[in-house]
């Protein structure tokens, strides 16, 4: 008796509830049939002045996923572009570390974002799963540190605008050792003795981890890369690092660590190495950019790492930048907008103000080099060597940091590392 | 519910007379409670309308379907009469749906599919990918200035200016130099004879434009070794050249270079018959693979061994020990002689009440062996390596869960001590049993009755607690020279997080769900023995 009257107050509150609703929330969702078409209803107005016979708002939407730094940045750039294009620009910002994973889950259902920021040794995760498409950065690749382009670079073929660099470098106690960099690693050594300081250098090694990134520079100096880069740059699947140069730089390793001199050691993690050098009882320490501010107590400065197997010492260099959705519905705008918006000077020079990294466009970074510290850093990068960004070398880490660390601790050099290498080519090829 | 069903059934055989209804259903509801269960349901409805018209937005069609029945079933349960049990069940059957039932079935999905780094998508996109990866800009090629023209009716072209001279061509007729056009101050060409340039403002505008534009591949001449004129955004164009072709027909991608024919493999990869296959794949249901690999592998059955009987240790360990000293506490902080109880139970407490992966974290940096406090103060700043030992990282992983987990069953054991009956001890002391046997006999019985079924769960937990060896010793130190990448505290949740690669950034979703329901499975099994027993205990 009552239900009719029942159920027509539920439909007609229900329908308002959903007006409600969905007022406030289309917008802030992921560009849908549905969204374009409201979200773009605001340039109706301009879009259709100028465009007979088309579709009028049809110019589409563009989602950028960033995290929380460059968000500003990439933000004023966006409302430039809207305004320019009259296309929609929504910026989601996203923690850095879940980016890579949620790109490489979310792109294949349609979900994904048309442009993210993302880290250059993502490349071949992304590749692989076939989310990211190739970038033509035209006429301006040149303007681009070399090291960058050749970062981004898969196979011969170029995925994403780079637009800054990290890696580390011999950080140094002025007050202790000078500003002189030391050319060898005994030299470094010999330096720090005369200065008394009761460490030469503190080396991170992640505690019972290791930390074989922060240990490459001495590792290239031995000539063993992890892999085999060819004539274009690219990184090859053969493992490098295996042989006499390798085993040198175990040897290396093991007369440093625990059974030798000590100077390296598996009880120094990130923070502690950060304490050691920033009071004074480690006189080098390797390090980036990211680690400045721990040092405030310090007078220090910045050079290329010293040289421990007579060749010159390349640590890996990271770069970050920004890729393209291979399943991206507005493609063009989204080109556009990373090439002539994100891409540009002023674009990398906005960028770089929000988020004080060494730029990967040269002027930029010719401009920013009077800061020491950023130019230190610079120095060091462009000894350096991109991280291997394919896919195998995800299974290389742990392999090499467990080498490592059992190294240090006085396990066999030679066997140890031998016996890594072979684990390693059974994982790569089994 | 019981309560409602049972005072309805019990009058009807006692006595003859007709019995009022229940109040439930006397209830004629057209009050203030009706309209607040209209409020409601139209939130419920409302909320469910929209993910609804979301779902079919985007078109999730298991999402729709689910939640149009979920959504129907809801209105039928609250607005009929006579479901007045479902009433109560219905928002727990809902949760169990969606958090359990859903949860456990799509990770079952998983686990029997390839899904994983190289196998993310569709083989629709998997296509894509390949011609993307395998277009590729002409090395030398000049990026010429581009406009876009159109002629009636439907024909678009790219008008390119080479260093003075425009050309203009369409998907099927090549470049050819156009007299008479002009080009802005850029070089981009303004006008063309014959053709009408589109305005970048109508390019914005226009959707289907830009992707008719983006797909548009211009011959630079005859000849198909020349390549074609491709523009990413509608200003410059770049010459490409691509030798893959995809035949929807037979479903293969052949290399027109090379001949080469790629054709999709019951692993998701396009391969060509002398073994080499394409970047990127597709995910398919490979059946039963992921658990047979998990047993089949040679490099990894040793280790998960290992690891297995650690687990177990380490679970069954950590509860035992952690209970035996909680009870022991309890039973010594329960006399009523002892002075300042409520201190120090509060403070025996404490390490509960930190959350967990910071003390982790803290007891890592104190067992460091050179900076760590524990060496320093202890053992007179001998370098003991409390986390590069296997045994004593093992030690160490099980004292810092025993001494996060210890509180808990303080605070379970001093509530069931003081509830004990105290008329049974008292016969026992006028029998003149002893303290020990006392405990044993009365105490310890009555309390594993209501504390059992805390320590299986407990059990459970410690088993999967991937929080304290991950914060702790990341499951090291590892094996040495083994071919696996665990270690020495790897338990088998922390063991499947490193198989399946998610922190390497080269995920295999697959293997990890195979694995995981292994360890569900361990667990369900476990604590399915454990009740029965202590069902044995309740006879006391």
């Amino acid at each position: 008796m009552r239900k009719p009257l029942a159920l027509g107050a539920l439909v007609l509150s229900s329908a308002l509830l959903i007006v409600g609703c969905t007022a406030d929330t289309e917008p802030d969702t992921t560009p849908t049939d549905t969204a374009v078409e409201e979200t773009t209803a605001a340039e109706e107005t301009t879009a259709a002045e100028e465009t007979e016979g088309t579709e009028p708002g049809a110019a589409g939407a563009i989602t950028i996923w960033t995290d929380a730094e460059r968000q500003d940045a990439i933000q004023a750039e966006a409302d430039k572009f809207a305004a320019d294009t009259g296309a929609t620009v929504e910026v989601v910002q996203k923690n850095f570390e879940d980016l890579r994973n949620d790109f490489i889950a979310q792109v294949p259902t349609g979900e994904g974002p048309d442009i993210t920021v993302g880290a250059h040794d993502w490349l071949g995760a992304l590749v692989t799963a076939g989310v990211v498409d190739t970038v033509d950065l035209g006429a301006t690749t040149g303007n681009f540190e070399s090291v960058a382009l050749e970062a981004f670079t898969y196979d011969g073929q170029l995925y994403a605008l780079p637009y800054s660099l990290e890696t580390v470098a011999l950080i140094q106690n002025v007050d202790l050792v000078g500003e002189e960099a030391p050319a060898t690693w005994d030299d470094m050594v010999a330096a720090a003795e005369a200065a008394g300081a009761e460490r030469p250098i503190a080396i991170n090694t992640a505690g019972e981890t290791g930390d074989a990134y922060t240990m490459y520079g001495f590792q290239t100096s031995f000539g063993a890369p992890v892999f085999v880069q060819d004539d274009s740059g690219s990184y090859t699947t053969e493992v490098g690092m295996g042989g006499e140069a390798g085993e040198a730089f175990a040897q290396w390793l093991y007369d440093n660590g625990a059974s030798g001199t000590g100077y390296i050691s598996t009880t120094v993690d990130y923070d502690i190495n950060n304490e050691l050098f920033n009071s004074g009882t480690a006189a080098y320490t390797i390090q980036g950019p990211w680690a400045i501010s721990s040092f405030p107590d310090v007078n220090l400065k910045v050079n290329p790492i010293p040289s421990a197997g007579g060749e010159p010492a390349a640590p890996f260099v990271g770069v970050q930048g920004f890729y393209l959705s291979s399943q991206s519905q507005n493609a063009l705008l989204a080109t556009d907008f990373l090439v002539n918006y994100l891409g540009s000077e002023e674009g990398q020079q906005a960028l770089y103000e929000a988020d004080p990294r060494i730029p990967a466009l040269s002027a930029i970074a010719d401009s920013v080099s009077d800061d020491p510290i950023i130019a230190g850093f610079l120095a060091s990068s462009q000894n350096g060597v991109p991280m291997p960004s394919i896919p195998e070398m995800g299974a290389v880490w742990d392999f090499w940091n467990a080498a490592q660390v059992q190294i240090i601790n006085g396990a066999d050099p030679a066997t140890t590392w031998n016996t890594m290498i072979d684990n390693l080519n059974a994982e790569l090829n089994g | 519910m019981a309560q409602s069903t049972s005072a309805a059934a019990q009058p009807r055989t006692t006595s003859p007379t007709p019995q009022p209804e229940p109040h439930a259903r006397r209830w004629r509801g057209n009050g203030a409670g009706f309209l607040v269960k209209l409020a409601l349901m139209a939130i419920v409805n409302a909320f469910g309308v929209l993910v609804i018209l979301q779902a079919w937005a985007v078109e999730s069609w298991w999402i729709l379907g689910a939640s149009v029945v979920l959504l129907l079933l809801a209105d039928i349960v609250y607005f009929s009469k006579r479901a007045l049990p479902l009433k109560y069940l219905f928002p727990g059957l809902v949760f169990l749906f969606i958090f359990q039932i859903f949860t456990m079935g799509y990770t079952a999905y998983v686990a029997l599919t390839n899904y994983g780094t190289g196998h993310a998508g569709s083989m629709e996109q998997a296509v894509d990918a390949a011609l993307i990866q395998d277009e590729r800009r002409v090395d030398d090629s000049p990026a010429y200035p581009l406009a876009i023209v159109t002629q009636e009716p439907d024909v678009v072209g790219f008008a390119i200016n080479d260093e003075g001279v425009v050309r203009v061509g369409t998907e099927t007729e090549p470049l050819t130099e156009v007299e008479d056009a002009e080009v802005a101050e850029n070089g981009t060409p303004t006008a063309v004879p014959g053709w009408d340039v589109v305005p970048r403002a109508e390019l914005y505008a226009d959707a289907e434009l830009q992707e008719t534009v983006l797909s548009l591949r211009v011959p630079v001449s005859d000849e198909a070794d020349d390549g074609s004129i491709r523009t990413r955004e509608g200003t410059r164009g770049t010459i490409y050249q691509s030798s893959l072709e995809w035949d929807p027909d037979a479903q293969t991608l052949t290399n027109t270079d090379t001949g080469v024919v790629y054709s999709p493999t019951a692993t998701g990869e396009f391969a060509a018959p002398d073994g080499t296959r394409l970047t990127t794949g597709w995910y398919v249901f490979v059946g039963f693979d992921n658990f047979v690999r998990a047993f089949t592998d040679g490099n990894l059955a040793g280790d998960l061994l290992q690891v297995t009987l650690w687990t177990f240790a380490f679970a069954a360990l950590s509860v035992l020990v952690s209970f035996g000293l909680g009870l022991f506490f309890a039973i010594v902080y329960n006399d009523d002689r002892l002075r300042g109880r409520k201190v120090i139970r509060t403070l025996l407490i404490l390490p509960y009440a930190f959350p967990a992966f910071m003390s982790a974290l803290l007891w890592r940096g104190m067992l460091n062996s050179e900076f760590g406090i524990v060496n320093d103060l202890f053992f007179f700043g001998a370098g003991i390596g409390w986390l590069s030992d296997p045994w004593l990282a093992k030690f160490a992983v099980l004292f810092v869960n025993v001494w996060l987990s210890y509180p808990y069953w303080f605070l379970v054991s001093t509530g069931a001590l003081q509830s004990l009956p105290g008329d049974t001890l008292e016969a026992a002391t006028i029998d003149g049993a002893g303290r020990w046997r006392k405990f044993q006999y009365i105490t310890l019985p009555l309390l594993l009755v209501s504390t059992a079924p805390l320590a299986i769960s407990s059990f459970a937990f410690s088993f999967n607690n991937f929080t304290i060896i991950y914060m702790l010793t990341e499951g090291g130190p590892g094996f040495v020279n083994s071919p696996s990448r665990l270690g020495a505290t790897d338990i088998l949740i922390s063991a499947i997080y490193k198989i399946s690669g998610v922190s390497g950034g080269v995920a295999d979703y697959g293997m990890a769900s195979a694995l995981s329901i292994m360890v569900f499975v361990v667990i369900g099994i476990i604590s399915a023995l454990a009740f029965r027993q202590t069902r044995k205990l309740e006879e006391f």
